[in-house]
């Protein structure tokens, strides 16, 4: 009773069981909430009412910013949207600016850019078992996910120099090409992760309080998941079989052998088993591209658009040219609009981009695909319970540097 | 329910009708269905454009949705684009249909003027607009009738102005003060 007393007088003091709806608010320092995203919820004891998300708190108006800068300059930006999957918004913004330029693309970088998607995808979806399992209460997971995902990283580095932020897709090809041995690194990954599938299944699949706090909850049928825009796992958790490497392909993805995987249950553990079976069908698309890689080109033939090399620059003036005008000034894009979708770790990835003519473009619009999904958990939260919004939002796998922009 | 489990593999080889130089499919049953639908088609880079009076946009997207051989459900995007202070109209807003069964795109285009920046809103046919939608009026100030809930979304409640209006500075209006 002595811990009463010092509340100050203006607090009232409740000791009688609410009967009415209470609202809180829930983050957005939670850290279920994977980043700044604030859920407004009406309880009904600890039912949820209604949930209202309230996002913006990591906008720093990159839409506005890509106008400002060369198409060149804009890539960068695009590492920073989805942080967890950069090459899959990299290539989605090369490619729509690709698409404008009406570059031919060489083989060899087509099979790298798949390679790195692929792989950038397995990191993606590691974070998202990890921290979703985590969001649940099994700790052990995200460290074996996290000792997996550094392996991707590492990979990346090698090839990029940066580990996040790789900026290694560029308009008419790669930045450069791999390194010497690289082929081989992957090759030792891609002989663990079958394995390391094998543990994450153990850990998690067969566990019954995982079983329990996932089936039957978060359901979307799959009318709604249609009407309320789901994309990617998400949508396939509920029975949909749609996939843009499919539906629309590109990067030669209608040559390569995979299944795209489809669970009909619509609730939180049908989308956790088409990301963990994702994950298998992603590594038969790396072991598939590593087997194509054939020495070649990785940059277009278009000297006004591509940076020249290194050497090239210091014995041909044209070279040295082309170089300084690509810097110095931007290229030309000619005038129209495209809306090119890729997809993306969380589903479909669209870039709208608006050339007038010029260096810059006129508007640059990314879909994101977790903007849509996370659209959707007011409709998917309505009547579960508060402990259950938390395997919600893991199983829609939100990004919030995607959603804000 | 009967857009469930599509063959991923569609029995057209083409994947994509509005690619090419023919007529789209899509525009040519608009046009048959109302002429005034359609006030222009553009078909450039493999993609169609059609450009449709403002009134009739609802109408239109749920007339797409609904007609068998068309069957645009999946609403992938929204965005508006500004033409500048001076231009006339100046606002575009852009609606980027998938169908999932057909596996084919279209692009809408609604051009407004910045007086009377009104369009009905489509959250009637796809829910999924609310959210495309009340990012669009965010930033461009474009305003969606009986849309249910057209509050701002990315910026805070209190924001003065549209960020993404070309006549918004870059670092905004005045300097960053703690006053």
């Amino acid at each position: 009773m002595s811990a009463a007393v010092n509340i100050p007088p203006q607090f009232e003091i409740v000791d009688q069981p609410l009967d009415t709806q209470m609202t809180i608010s829930m983050g957005p320092q939670h850290p279920s909430t994977h980043g700044v995203l604030r859920l407004e919820l009406v309880l009904d004891g600890e039912m949820v009412v209604k949930a209202t998300p309230d996002i913006g708190y990591l906008h720093t108006g990159m839409e506005k910013l890509f106008e400002y800068r060369k198409y060149q300059q804009g890539i960068v930006i695009t590492d920073r949207m989805d942080y967890l999957n950069p090459l899959g918004n990299n290539l989605a913004y090369v490619m729509a600016v690709e698409k404008l330029l009406q570059l031919e693309i060489p083989e060899r970088a087509q099979t790298i850019r798949v390679l790195f998607c692929e792989l950038q995808r397995i990191a993606s979806h590691l974070v998202w078992l990890g921290t979703h399992a985590l969001d649940i209460g099994a700790m052990t997971v995200f460290f074996y996910a996290f000792r997996e995902r550094e392996k991707i990283l590492n990979l990346i580095e090698a090839a990029s120099g940066g580990r996040l932020t790789p900026s290694y897709f560029r308009i008419g090809g790669l930045m450069m090409d791999v390194p010497a041995g690289f082929e081989r690194r992957v090759q030792q990954f891609l002989n663990d992760f079958p394995h390391a599938v094998k543990e994450f299944h153990t850990l998690v699949t067969g566990n019954r309080i995982f079983q329990k706090r996932t089936q039957g909850i978060g359901y979307i049928s799959a009318t709604d998941a249609i009407d309320w825009g789901l994309s990617g796992p998400s949508l396939r958790g509920s029975g949909i079989d749609v996939d843009v490497r499919r539906t629309n392909p590109y990067c030669g993805y209608e040559t390569y052998d995979f299944e795209v995987p489809v669970e009909q249950d619509c609730d939180v553990w049908a989308r956790y088993m088409v990301r963990m079976r994702e994950m298998t069908e992603s590594h038969r698309i790396v072991v598939q591209a590593l087997a194509r890689l054939k020495p070649g080109p990785v940059k277009a033939d278009a000297p006004k658009v591509v940076l020249p090399d290194r050497e090239a620059m210091k014995t041909h003036m044209d070279a040295l040219i082309h170089h300084f005008l690509i810097v110095a000034e931007g290229f030309d894009v000619p005038a129209g609009e495209v809306y090119h979708a890729i997809e993306g770790s969380k589903g479909e990835l669209g870039v709208y981009i608006k050339s007038i003519g010029g260096p810059k473009p006129a508007r640059v619009h990314f879909r994101g695909p977790s903007f849509v999904n996370l659209s959707a958990l007011p409709h998917i939260a309505r009547g579960e319970m508060i402990a259950d919004v938390v395997a919600i939002i893991g199983s829609l796998d939100i990004v919030l540097g995607e959603i804000d922009r | 329910m009967e857009q469930q489990n599509p063959q991923a593999n569609a029995p057209e080889t083409q994947t994509n009708p509005d690619a090419g130089t023919t007529p789209s499919p899509t525009a040519t049953a608009l046009q048959r269905q109302n002429a005034a639908w359609v006030v222009e088609v553009v078909q450039s880079l493999g993609e169609t454009t059609i450009i449709v009076p403002r009134e009739h946009i609802a109408t239109v997207c749920g007339f797409l949705k609904a007609t068998p051989g068309l069957e645009f459900n999946f609403l992938s995007d929204v965005c508006g684009f500004d033409r500048g202070p001076e231009a006339e109209p100046r606002f575009e807003v852009n609606y980027h249909l998938f169908s999932t069964t057909k596996h084919h795109r279209v692009r809408l285009k609604v051009v407004v003027d910045e007086n009377d920046a009104h369009v009905p809103s489509v959250t009637g046919v796809w829910r999924t607009a609310n959210w495309h939608e009340r990012e669009t009026y965010d930033l461009f100030g474009v305003i969606f009738d009986d849309h249910p809930d057209l509050r701002r979304i990315l910026l805070p409640d209190d924001w003065q102005g549209h960020a993404l209006r070309k006549d918004f500075p870059l670092r905004g209006y005045e300097p960053y003060s703690l006053e």
